[in-house]
């Protein structure tokens, strides 16, 4: 694990609350707004911030993310662009971790080592590659973890007690529960439910547990943080930033500002999580 | 690239992680993991099971028909001059393809594990067929993803899949066709893991899959094999499948492997030329890469991002080939070579006329290489080749582009 995502979770623990992670896609809608998404993202009160890597076929997520995937594409957004991303808010931002979050191809044809070495250098703490499962642990798991990148599993309902030894085994970083099966956007579940995997999952790891995949507002995240260590946004702003695009799918002055506020919510939810759990 | 070993066997693959040479593996989402792990251990169980095996083959002989006769083609061998060519009927099975074969495998393996919904993909629509028929037959709900593109041009089938019960679900992504209806049943099975099987229709897709197809739908070479032997006495001297995804092909290819004398051709989709994008020959004009579950040979720009293609034949257009088919191809067991539309087309018009069989789009491919190669080919030599499906649902296309009108 990096040591900026080590310190940045010890803070929060500090503070008393969950951490807020979001997502959205790199290069969405284009190169330029998407960099400045990422800093109000930090800007506004998040803790993590997931970067997504644009991929053609995206087989684990919902109509949103796809969407949102392939008006990168279209802007020209490539995986050298999205480290190159990293490398830009890394420079004014040393302090909040950044995690790659996307599918393996485009990191297989750019090379494992190349991208592990410039991912290092771009100042990323993390990935989350959803189509590498621990059996494929050798691709790229392992590599990762040998440079002191930070490889974050799903755990997910089908994850039973006898198969989730396994799946923590090389996890570095955060656990990232699914809330459900199925793609991202999906609606959230009972959160009673997810209390009881959360724990679940705790019981077999001291790593932090942050659930994800149908969290849309502050109420949803406050209810989450009451009982996981982070609650992760993804859906919800990037719905936020197509619902501000123009019929082109081109930034309007509404973007940024738009993002910065549903994230500001957010981080108030999370803030409020561990008292309305102490009421 | 290192040649890598030749192994003993070609049959012998693939190893316990799902791996033939490079290729093939589990590249999933976890959420699937555990399941994939119980359909491999089913599946162990199912093969060695005696009467799983009588039901299959119960089932080939009264329900699909097996085995499907091996024709000799007299009149399409006189006019080219050259080899003996022989046939595989399989578009005589039941629902009009192979890829029925596979379909009553699978959905016995479904009924095992419990499972009490069935969803498949389709690209011509011909697996969409066999999985509403199968689904049909033991009584279970299916749900075919087709692409919206496929659904226009394989229309007849988008009609059969719906009588027989089945609710077709058009997806509108990318192109429309087989590699966008791949991701939607994936996210469907992702969601629905716990009551959903999905019965994936070519020998590709994560393990168990690749291996369990083949096994399904090599009932076909094995077949042939004898018959040839009854026929002729003696093996034939090439092999022709068209491929796809690789599932008929890797059907009558892999009883044959290690028969040194018999060569093995596979025939891809060339498109309108393998120069610009509009082709699907992964194997002659692709790069290894990762998608839908396994490492295989894909077309793909310089970030990995999956290319469209293009074929005529919807069957065939896909950017990617079974996993198999890519190691056979770096091993050089099998040689891989593409075909354009416009010999397909001709091809498919020669067949009709001379022996009065319409052939699908996709075995045209395998017939126009056959028709390039049997003439400078001995008299004395033969050819088998695998007629996979009928072309019932190809005659508007086809109708189309020659202009026959309706």
């Amino acid at each position: 694990m990096t040591a900026r995502m080590e310190q940045r979770f010890a803070d929060v623990a500090a503070e008393g609350r969950p951490v807020l992670v979001t997502y959205f896609m790199g290069g969405d809608p284009d190169f330029d707004t998407s960099l400045a998404i990422m800093k109000a993202l930090q800007q506004a009160g998040a803790d993590i911030i997931e970067l997504g890597v644009p991929f053609s076929d995206p087989m684990a997520d919902g109509p949103a993310i796809q969407l949102a995937g392939q008006r990168a594409l279209k802007a020209g957004q490539t995986l050298a662009k999205t480290l190159e991303l990293a490398r830009r808010f890394r420079a004014d931002d040393q302090r909040t971790p950044i995690v790659l979050m996307g599918y393996y191809n485009p990191i297989y044809i750019y090379g494992v080592e190349r991208f592990l070495t410039d991912a290092l250098e771009a100042g990323v703490d993390g990935m989350i590659v959803v189509d590498l499962p621990p059996e494929m642990d050798d691709e790229l798991c392992i590599p990762a973890l040998a440079k002191g990148i930070s490889f974050i599993r799903l755990a997910t309902p089908t994850t039973d007690d006898r198969r989730l030894p396994k799946v923590l085994e090389n996890t570095s970083g955060f656990v990232y529960y699914v809330s459900m099966t199925g793609i991202t956007g999906s609606a959230l579940p009972d959160t009673s439910l997810i209390a009881g995997a959360v724990a679940r999952i705790k019981a077999h790891t001291s790593l932090p547990v942050c659930v994800g995949f149908g969290v849309k507002t502050a109420d949803h995240a406050r209810a989450i943080g009451a009982t996981a260590d982070g609650v992760v946004v993804g859906t919800a702003i990037v719905n936020q930033i197509a619902s501000s695009l123009t019929e082109e799918g081109r930034a309007t002055e509404a973007t940024v500002p738009g993002v910065e506020a549903l994230v500001r919510g957010l981080a108030a939810g999370v803030r409020a999580a561990r008292l309305a759990a102490a009421e | 690239m290192n040649q890598p070993p030749k192994p003993n066997s070609f049959r012998s693959g693939p190893d316990e992680e799902g791996r033939f040479g490079i290729f093939g593996g589990r590249f999933v989402a976890e959420t699937l993991m555990p399941l994939i792990l119980d359909l491999q251990d089913e599946w162990a169980r199912a093969k060695n099971d005696p009467a799983f095996k009588a039901e299959l083959e119960n089932l080939g002989r009264h329900y699909i028909g097996r085995p499907s006769p091996l024709y000799f083609a007299e009149r399409l061998t006189a006019e080219l001059g050259g080899a003996k060519i022989y046939f595989k009927r399989e578009e005589l099975n039941h629902t009009g393809s192979h890829k029925i074969n596979n379909c009553i495998g699978q959905i016995l393996l479904a009924k095992r594990m419990g499972k009490t919904r069935i969803i498949a993909e389709t690209g011509a629509g011909q697996h969409g067929v066999a999985s509403a028929t199968v689904a049909a037959r033991f009584g279970l709900p299916c749900v075919v993803y087709m692409g919206a593109t496929d659904v226009e041009r394989q229309a007849p089938n988008v009609f059969r899949m719906k009588l027989l019960g089945a609710e077709v679900k058009p997806v509108t992504a990318g192109h429309g066709t087989l590699k966008d209806a791949m991701n939607e049943a994936l996210r469907d099975w992702v969601t629905n893991v716990d009551s959903t099987y999905y019965l994936i229709g070519t020998a590709a897709g994560p393990h168990p899959y690749p291996e369990m197809v083949r096994d399904f739908q090599a009932v076909i070479g094995e077949e042939a094999k004898q018959q040839m032997l009854e026929a002729e006495g003696r093996l034939p001297d090439l092999v022709v499948a068209a491929v796809g995804g690789g599932s008929n092909a890797i059907g009558i290819f892999h009883p044959f492997l290690d028969d040194e004398g018999v060569r093995i051709v596979g025939v891809e989709a060339g498109g309108k030329g393998l120069d610009g994008d509009e082709h699907c020959a992964s194997l002659t004009a692709g790069s290894p890469g990762v998608l839908h579950g396994n490492r295989t040979y894909l077309l793909q720009d310089g970030d990995g991002q999956i290319k469209e293609g293009h074929s005529i034949s919807a069957g065939l257009d896909y950017p990617g080939i079974g996993p198999e088919h890519a190691w056979l191809n770096d091993i050089g067991r099998v040689e891989y070579v593409p075909i354009m539309d416009h010999e397909a087309l001709e091809a498919f018009q020669i067949l009709t006329r001379l022996e009065g069989i319409i052939p699908a789009l996709e075995p045209s491919h395998a017939l126009a290489e056959v028709i390039k190669r049997a003439p400078k080919m001995g008299k004395d030599e033969i050819i088998l080749m695998n007629l996979s499906g009928r072309g019932d649902k190809d005659i508007f296309t086809v109708g189309k582009i020659l202009g026959m009108g309706q």
